[in-house]
């Protein structure tokens, strides 16, 4: 009987559930902040697009693929950043780039004078938009700045939900983060499989073979390997709640090493391999 | 010539020009070099990625930055911010030559990305705290081996020199990607400057503090070394002058020029970012009445 109620309960949840998977960039934020105090910076009305795509004959987004929001998470000012994946593949440009770290910057200053903002990133990309190259990459290489710089006021916090995952120079974003929230579906990687596939050759890594390649950078083995905080199914209420857990954390938490700074501890993991790994 | 059997030596060849050779090579790892030497009247850490044909991982053997070079980079890095403790911020000198991050099977389920992420957050780390750190790109500067080594520097000082080169991907694999030809990529880059890959066109992009001209590269004279060294001392002096953080990278006239919307969404986002902020705190009363 019991055992009836819970399944019923269990059954009634995953029915309820809200996916966040299958939200766009601008509802995922909206989805994370207070209700209400979604207000959008440098939106889609405010035209900034890439300068680059029209030059190579693709159409520019207004809002270049990136959503940013000032709001409150349970009443503390919060910057959220999302990518959205359907744009380019949530490919990082100029623009895109830039609306990120200059985001991420003036968090920073604020800060700095004592007004903490908690900032939050939701990835979903496969790196540096090829279009714009160098551009895309000198953005990220800000963004890690912006990143490395803040963590030193308030936890940064970042979410991997997929179905894109985190790719290139911006899984080092999330390699910078304080706490990392990831769903079985997000993939975390450098490199994307077809990448090292050309690079390495096809007996390194078939990029075709998907198992493998869910059992190397899944979101699952991610959690499993230590690479990631939170391992949370598919449920944007829950993704919610694990932001605001790790931002309520005492700011002074910030201070807890990131997994980027425990230098001796991975170099030990590492000589344990042996000669031969 | 700078390319045997396929690996760059412009990396061992300027950490000796500007270590002297004889300087202790700290690191235990055979693919890193660094040494602290003379700079105009204080110690400097010169720091190099190089190649190495028995790398315990084969992908990371042509002087890539692996898992090994990316936590020991860090590893070296942040032992240098420890022994500033008396004071004496020590400038940092990264010489790059680095054909990529390590591609590999074993590299991904280890965690390349956060060795890479490692490396990069001592560069920065160090900034922040005062070092000095000078990006000296005498080789190539790919993708997210420039990002560990290099791309956090207070200042990226190049050599003007065809093999030089600073891109996001390599042109192989970018063509496979945006389903073009090396051909039509390198016709683009003619015509769009972030994605070419010689040095003079990220020059273009204002990135760089200084492009060295007139430098044998490959075999570097005593006044070619001394021409380099003396860029050093005046890109380490900037630095201090300077801000910890990577603003300067917008500052220069062909940022201003190429970079006119990195600098645009700042300004715009700067203006709005202060009018949410009060439009917040009137919310906020309206929340809590």
């Amino acid at each position: 009987m019991n055992t009836d109620a819970a399944a019923q309960a269990g059954y009634r949840r995953f029915l309820e559930r809200r996916s966040f998977i299958e939200m766009n960039a601008r509802e995922r934020v909206r989805a994370v902040l207070d209700p209400g105090t979604y207000r959008e910076m440098l939106g889609p009305f405010d035209r900034i697009k890439s300068p680059w795509l029209p030059l190579q004959g693709i159409v520019a987004q207004a809002d270049d693929g990136v959503v940013l929001a000032r709001g409150t998470l349970q009443a503390k000012p919060a910057l959220i950043a999302a990518i959205e994946s359907a744009y380019q593949g949530g490919s990082m440009g100029e623009v895109s780039g830039a609306k990120i770290a200059g985001a991420l910057e003036l968090a920073l200053e604020d800060c700095e004078q004592g007004r903490l903002i908690f900032p939050v990133l939701l990835f979903e990309t496969g790196g540096v938009r090829l279009q714009e190259a160098n551009l895309g990459l000198a953005a990220i290489a800000e963004i890690h700045a912006a990143i490395i710089a803040l963590r030193r006021y308030v936890p940064v916090v970042g979410v991997i939900a997929g179905m894109v995952g985190c790719f290139g120079g911006m899984s080092l974003a999330a390699a910078l983060c304080t706490h990392l929230i990831v769903t079985p579906q997000a993939r975390l990687g450098m490199n994307g499989p077809e990448v090292i596939e050309q690079e390495a050759g096809i007996e390194e890594l078939d990029a075709a073979d998907r198992g493998l390649i869910w059992s190397l950078i899944g979101g699952e083995r991610r959690y499993a390997e230590g690479f990631a905080d939170d391992l949370l199914e598919d449920d944007a209420d829950a993704i919610a709640a694990a932001i605001r857990k790790a931002v309520s954390a005492d700011p002074a938490s910030a201070a807890k090493p990131a997994r980027s700074m425990q230098v001796e501890r991975y170099v030990e993991l590492l000589r344990k391999l042996g000669p031969t790994p | 010539m700078s390319v045997e059997s396929g690996l760059s030596r412009r990396g061992r060849i300027w950490f000796e020009a500007l270590t002297g050779g004889g300087a202790a090579n700290l690191s235990s790892l055979k693919s890193l070099c660094v040494a602290d030497a003379a700079l105009r009247g204080e110690t400097a850490r010169f720091i190099a990625v190089v190649p190495d044909a028995q790398n315990r991982f084969p992908r990371a053997r042509g002087g890539e930055v692996g898992l090994d070079e990316g936590w020991a980079l860090a590893q070296h890095v942040r032992a240098t911010i420890a022994e500033a403790n008396d004071g004496a911020r020590r400038p940092i000198i990264a010489i790059v030559d680095v054909s990529s991050q390590a591609y590999g099977r074993r590299e991904e389920l280890l965690g390349i990305h956060l060795a890479c992420a490692a490396a990069a957050d001592a560069y920065a780390s160090a900034r922040l705290a005062g070092h000095p750190v000078i990006a000296l790109l005498v080789g190539k500067a790919m993708s997210g081996a420039f990002l560990a080594h290099g791309y956090q520097a207070n200042r990226i000082l190049a050599l003007d020199s065809p093999e030089v080169m600073v891109q996001a991907m390599g042109k192989q694999a970018a063509a496979r990607v945006t389903r073009s030809s090396v051909e039509e990529m390198e016709k683009l880059g003619e015509r769009i400057a972030p994605v070419a890959y010689d040095i003079r066109s990220y020059a273009s992009l204002g990135l760089l503090h200084e492009l060295i001209e007139g430098i044998d590269a490959d075999a570097p004279g005593r006044i070619d070394v001394d021409r380099v060294r003396a860029e050093l001392v005046d890109a380490i002096t900037d630095a201090r002058a300077g801000a910890s953080d990577l603003a300067g990278r917008l500052s220069s006239p062909a940022a201003r020029k190429t970079r006119a919307a990195s600098i645009e969404v700042r300004r715009r986002l700067a203006e709005q970012w202060h009018s949410v902020e009060q439009g917040r705190a009137a919310e906020q009363r309206d929340v809590r009445s």
